[in-house]
């Protein structure tokens, strides 16, 4: 082995000499780059052709409404009782918990409620207080809106288990309680969602152009239903989800090592796997970055002798 | 200023152009020879990533022209898409290949340094822009995965800026943004390997060292060691 070799395999001074100083032979780069968008060209156009392209259709609430009704008031009923998931989130949505931490590190916390969604204001009432021509509904908001804040709560949070208890969810079957105005305004907002308008509400609260789908996205990943849909296309978390796509397609196989860590321990049983998985894929990102920089790391090349593959006609 | 007048030695303008000249050694840009152990199939993964990231530059533009839902709806731009889809795969499946022979060569020998480093940052970069891609199809895919990846970026405190739940937002990053700052980053790149010239072997001296030998040799192995020093970035003396 050389000195040069070996001066890299122990992380030794860069003996390398300039590439200049070589004996050349012709090597056309312009015909290389032509002939490889030939090539490529060909290949992107072939599997285009013969594999097309995954277009699932988005869910819409309206679809929603009519797939799984039961987890549309379930999930109505959880914004207004603050058990939602968008409800208690934490920043950036509301202050409703601190959220992940990195070790003694909030750092969610730390960025502070930059993105404001109050979810049963914002994805419930608000909406059904666009609605006209409905005085029941406009008498349930103003009973919901007139109770102290424990007595709403006690409604809605009621009402959710009862949902929870009656068979298959269904509103038709709960038991009768005292619930206030919560079954009114939840059968409502089925209904407003029914109607196809709902997303329109929710996306234009801000502006004429509603270009901000956050809280209807956040409205349906309260719900269930979005994520059994997505599970029957093996997308959920535990099926390498994130780097898949809807159909047999190779999505994102780039991320195969960020989804990695959410299925092995203690990542995979942690309440906190969000933060250190991203804590973890940042460092491994920053060694990756700085392998040349890294003694030990940039000394494995000549340990691995692969390279003797690609020179072997010019090394010993 | 009359013609053959020698510019002043402050001139900002000639130290700039002097700069750019400079940058890479004359003959350099686009030449004609290469050292003789440029012999591999590994070297033609470089160019191959360059030529699918040319067909994802051009579907991309066209799906632009055409909308952001504009594939939805028409046959033509479902085949655009289509192409935008597998030359971003094939962008990646050829730049990974390219990453490891880099790898394996140990291409940051030789005040390489910057360049493997801009060619991790364009891997990186291209991973944010796909991403941000699968966050504007407008599709099931989109809702699902914007879903879920707002966990990690909000557990880290990012999600308050980068909203991956904001689909105009994430569409914007994904057109221009993104793409802005990875091509100039793959410009560099480019520049710093045809700065520096393709990596020798490892081992390898230049004939030049070895008299009277008239190709690559190997040196002895008894040549003394000497202390650990970080790699240079690769500023040319």
């Amino acid at each position: 082995m050389s000195a040069s070799a070996v001066a890299a395999r122990r992380g030794g001074r860069d003996t390398t000499p300039d590439s200049r100083a070589f004996a050349t032979r012709p090597y056309d780069l312009v015909k290389e780059l032509v002939v490889a968008l030939v090539v490529v060209g060909v290949l992107v156009a072939g599997l285009a052709a013969a594999l097309s392209s995954p277009d699932r259709p988005a869910l819409s609430l309206q679809s929603w409404s009519k797939a799984a009704p039961a987890d549309v008031v379930a999930t109505a009923t959880a914004e207004l009782a603050g058990t939602s998931t968008s409800a208690g989130y934490g920043p950036p949505y509301n202050s409703a918990s601190e959220g992940a931490k990195l070790g003694p590190l909030p750092l969610q916390r730390w960025a502070g409620v930059r993105i404001p969604v109050d979810s049963a204001q914002d994805l419930v009432l608000a909406p059904l207080s666009t609605v006209t021509g409905d005085p029941t509904l406009r008498d349930a908001l103003a009973a919901w809106s007139s109770a102290p804040e424990a007595t709403r709560l006690g409604w809605a949070t009621t009402y959710g288990e009862a949902l929870a208890a009656a068979p298959d969810g269904d509103p038709a079957k709960v038991a009768a309680g005292s619930y206030g105005p919560v079954p009114l305004l939840a059968e409502r907002f089925l209904r407003l969602a029914g109607t196809g308008g709902l997303e329109g509400l929710l996306v234009t609260q801000a502006s004429f152009y509603g270009t901000d789908a956050t809280k209807p996205l956040l409205l349906l990943a309260d719900g269930a239903y979005i994520e059994d849909r997505a599970r029957a296309d093996h997308l959920g978390g535990d099926q390498w989800g994130m780097m898949n796509e809807t159909g047999n397609y190779p999505g994102q196989p780039w991320m195969w090592l960020y989804t990695f860590w959410y299925q092995v321990p203690p990542f995979s049983t942690s309440g906190n796997a969000d933060a250190l998985v991203l804590a973890l894929m940042a460092l491994l990102t920053a060694v990756f970055v700085c392998v040349p920089f890294v003694p030990g790391l940039r000394s494995i090349p000549a340990r691995l002798g692969i390279y003797r593959l690609i020179w072997r006609e010019h090394v010993g | 200023m009359s013609a053959g007048t020698t510019e002043p030695s402050g001139s900002w303008t000639v130290r700039l152009r002097e700069r750019i000249v400079g940058i890479v050694p004359s003959g350099e840009w686009l030449p004609d020879r290469q050292p003789v152990y440029v012999r591999s199939w590994i070297y033609v993964f470089g160019v191959a990533t360059l030529a699918a990231l040319a067909y994802v530059i051009a579907s991309g533009v066209i799906l632009v022209i055409g909308g952001s839902a504009w594939w939805h709806t028409n046959s033509l731009g479902h085949f655009v898409n289509s192409t935008h889809l597998w030359s971003v795969e094939l962008f990646f499946m050829f730049m990974v290949v390219h990453l490891w022979g880099m790898f394996v060569m140990a291409a940051w020998r030789g005040k390489r340094g910057l360049t493997w480093v801009t060619g991790a940052v364009a891997f990186l970069g291209s991973i944010g822009t796909a991403f941000t891609g699968y966050l504007s199809q407008s599709n099931f895919d989109s809702q699902w995965i914007s879903t879920q990846a707002k966990d990690g970026l909000n557990s880290m405190g990012i999600g308050a800026v980068f909203n991956v739940l904001n689909t105009g937002q994430m569409l914007l990053w994904h057109v221009m943004l993104l793409p802005l700052v990875l091509g100039v980053i793959v410009v560099v790149h480019v520049v710093l390997v045809r700065r520096h010239g393709v990596v020798p072997p490892i081992g390898a001296v230049a004939p030049a060292e070895q008299a009277g030998t008239p190709s690559l040799q190997v040196a002895p192995q008894r040549t003394p060691m000497v202390a650990d020093e970080p790699v240079s970035l690769g500023r040319r003396p």
